[in-house]
């Protein structure tokens, strides 16, 4: 079927976080972006208690069988990434920077989701329903290496019983939440075997508080400052042996790298849903703005009719649902368990460069409102852009979606 | 609930239409283009497909399906794959067709829709278009002024395709209440038609200026009720076609950057080519979704005025936009009319202006 209709479930929960988004996360979004590196405590203490029971990183069924919600995410797993995308976007209208620092295992959660034995997904993932609220973190990035994770310098050494990992990590998102404010974990990425390439490179759950693992500087960014961005460094930082997610043996495959590449597919969709939300806050103020200036828009006017404001702001709209639609065809392959490689690439290049595109736009029509700190919107401006930057650029997304429609390999593209 | 992929009736009619697009129309495309006609043989294929009659009611001869928008937009796209003339030459019955099956009254349906349910090919057409630079759907200089129980009408028209061989023109005008539109036949006193016009695209379908001087028409020639949801339909269509143009400039663009060389690779390889093509998948894939999310829209019954537009506005500079590169990616052979891809940039560029051409 062709159907762009949400189901009764998702649109429920939808409005709820909306309610949400507008009530609890708008009237703090200006001074957690003006008082960098401080946390709203108590808003995320109050994230922490309504999402924790929410927590279904494939860890099983629950056992205490409490939650409902929860328990609605099992009955409808065909649903569970188009719902996320939904109430990502929720969230992210609301404040990208809060919605990012909200405790939650995260991308490190979805790797122990992804890779992690049974054993590990209880040990790390588990901690996540009860306590002081937690964070996860992913740690990939380097200051020699970006986009081109396979270069990565970190290293893993077995002595014993436990791996050593020395090296440094840049751009974590909640690292310092996830290694030293609370009682999380960093999945760190680092090669076994330098000469081994792809094939050497593992990841490895770095509990919070371990010995050797430092938070070295939390960075000064341009927006989503709400979101802790941290530099870890590790020296002589010793795990147990049974915190490497997957095989410990170097193949001369790729399958493992491979893997890694593969929860992209699954992530992707989701940070274009967070820009879409970003997008829509603003197509949202612009359009509140300009009807409240007594401005319709003439939707069946020819555009070489329009006036410039019109134009500006129908391509604005049609540029954002574009991105939406894209976003939700990814995220319904996943649940369909269709392979959405492409699609996903597709929907976080489109995304990525709709918000910034949408949100540059909308500071331009509004003119000294849209300059001014006293609105929100030069602040979206800022978040926006990270969405065209982070888990995977504009460009590497364009590489992605090239090879694909060209069978290309990465050795024939690059 | 949520999904991206046709039904599996719909699929088969895609997968149909696709296979006529591209074993019937698309081998013409360039000779119907060079010679300004179009063959008649491929017209009397595509009408044995049924696409025209399937949607009229069985009372008037016809089959009766369910005119759903959505399968109506996978089939302009597959047919403007194979040439966006020869698809417009093909469904134009249509632009007298669904407006009576949307709007007409027992009395028109009965006379109009059974000229188009028969065993062969039946002009039928619509006057939308007016050869004026700031030509506005919402303010037709066309006029319709009541008199003695009849309309006189009034203007000029353009881009009206098969004009002199059409059975009905459904003559769109300016009423005292907006646009409104009338069924006219050919041999109207007061309508007159001028010569075929020459296009920078189009050129196998035939289309025609036409005049009406105090053209005096019956007042039971006049469709009754909103024509919104017309226009909506044509709207939707054209973009259907616009996404099935570019669809055709990508693949070959593609396919061509695969096969030529430069300095060692193919020039696909190059990511300055790479990445061209790349964007242009991702706005054909964005403008589909767009127009099926408005044909959607339609086939619940809610206004789609707003999605009809915004569709038709992506999707008409998605097609420039994509039609343009692939003629880049060819470079100066792009630019040769050996190749098609200077075809599909000339038909892509009317997109920005084409109304009422097509409806489904």
């Amino acid at each position: 079927m062709i159907d762009f209709s949400l189901s009764p479930a998702v649109k429920k929960n939808r409005d709820l976080i909306h309610a949400v988004a507008d009530g609890t996360m708008r009237p703090i979004s200006r001074e957690y972006d003006e008082r960098e590196h401080e946390k709203p405590t108590e808003w995320l203490n109050m994230m922490w208690e309504a999402s924790k029971d929410m927590v279904s990183f494939g860890e099983g069924k629950q056992k205490k069988g409490a939650d409902r919600k929860a328990e609605m995410v099992e009955r409808h797993p065909s649903e569970r990434t188009i719902r996320s995308a939904v109430l990502i976007e929720e969230l992210s209208w609301g404040d990208v920077g809060l919605y990012l620092s909200i405790p939650h295992p995260a991308l490190g959660g979805a790797a122990v989701a992804a890779a992690g034995t049974p054993e590990q997904k209880e040990r790390f993932l588990s901690r996540f329903r009860d306590g002081e609220p937690k964070w996860g973190a992913m740690a990939i990035t380097e200051p020699g290496c970006g986009s081109d994770s396979a270069a990565l310098t970190t290293t893993a050494v077995q002595d014993g019983d436990q791996w050593v990992i020395n090296g440094t990590k840049i751009f974590c998102t909640s690292g310092l939440m996830a290694a030293e404010k609370s009682e999380g974990f960093v999945v760190v990425w680092a090669t076994l075997d330098k000469s081994a390439g792809r094939a050497g490179i593992k990841a490895f759950v770095v509990d919070h508080h371990t010995p050797g693992m430092t938070v070295a500087k939390v960075e000064d960014k341009m927006g989503i400052r709400a979101s802790d961005t941290a530099m870890l460094v590790f020296e002589d930082c010793r795990i147990p042996l049974d915190n490497i997610l997957g095989q410990a043996e170097v193949k001369q495959s790729t399958t493992g790298f491979k893997g890694v590449m593969a929860t992209f597919d699954a992530t992707r969709p989701l940070v274009a849903a967070s820009a879409i939300g970003v997008a829509r806050a603003a197509v949202d103020y612009v359009r509140e703005t300009i009807e409240a200036a007594g401005i319709t828009i003439r939707y069946t006017t020819p555009p070489t009719k329009l006036t410039t404001l019109e134009r500006d702001f129908m391509e604005m709209e049609a540029n954002l649902q574009a991105a939406r639609l894209l976003t939700w065809r990814a995220a319904w392959m996943l649940d369909q368990g269709i392979q959405n490689n492409l699609e996903a690439s597709m929907a976080k290049a489109k995304a990525g460069s709709m918000v910034t595109q949408v949100t540059q736009k909308a500071v331009e029509l509004l003119g000294p409102l849209g300059y001014s700190r006293k609105t929100l919107l030069e602040k979206w401006m800022r978040d926006a852009k990270i969405s065209d930057i982070y888990e995977g650029t504009q460009q590497i997304n364009l590489l992605i979606i090239a090879r694909r429609i060209l069978g290309y390999s990465s050795q024939e593209l690059n | 609930m949520l999904g991206f992929q046709p039904d599996d009736e719909q699929q088969l009619i895609r997968d149909t239409v696709a296979e006529f697009a591209r074993e019937q129309i698309r081998p013409l495309a360039h000779d119907a283009d060079e010679t300004g006609l179009s063959p008649p043989s491929v017209v009397r294929q595509a009408w044995d497909l049924g696409l025209v009659q399937s949607t009229i009611p069985e009372a008037y001869g016809g089959v009766g399906a369910e005119s759903s928008a959505v399968t109506g937009s996978l089939i302009c796209e597959e047919l403007a794959w194979g040439d966006l003339a020869l698809a417009l030459h093909i469904l134009s019955p249509q632009l007298v067709t669904y407006p009576v099956i949307m709007l007409g009254t027992p009395e028109q349906k009965a006379q109009i829709l059974s000229c188009y349910a028969g065993p062969h090919f039946t002009a039928g057409t619509a006057a939308v278009m007016e050869p004026r630079f700031d030509f506005d759907l919402n303010a037709l200089t066309t006029t319709a002024e009541q008199h003695n129980g009849e309309f006189v009408l009034n203007g000029t028209k353009c881009f009206v395709p098969l004009a002199a061989d059409a059975t009905h023109l459904l003559v769109y005008a300016r009423g005292d209440n907006g646009i409104t539109a009338f069924l006219l036949p050919q041999d109207t006193p007061g309508l007159s038609i001028g010569e075929r016009e020459k296009n920078m695209g189009l050129k196998a379908v035939a289309t025609y200026e036409l005049s009406l001087d105090n053209c005096r028409v019956p007042a039971s020639s006049q469709l009754q009720g909103d024509i919104q949801p017309v226009l909506n339909r044509s709207r939707v269509a054209l973009s259907a076609m616009a996404v099935g143009v570019a669809r055709a400039a990508y693949e070959y663009a593609r396919e061509y950057a695969k096969e030529r060389r430069a300095f060692g690779t193919a020039i696909a390889q190059k990511q300055a080519i790479a990445f061209m093509l790349a964007e242009m998948a991702t706005e054909i894939d964005a403008a589909r979704l767009l127009v099926w999310e408005a044909a959607w829209k339609i086939d619940t019954g809610a206004d789609a005025t707003r999605e009809a537009c915004l569709a038709k506005n992506y999707a008409a500079t998605m097609v420039l936009t994509v039609t343009d590169n692939a003629v880049q990616t060819l470079g100066g052979h792009g630019y040769i009319r050996d190749h098609p891809v200077e075809l599909w940039l000339r038909n892509g560029r009317g997109f920005a202006t084409f109304e009422g051409l097509a409806i489904i």
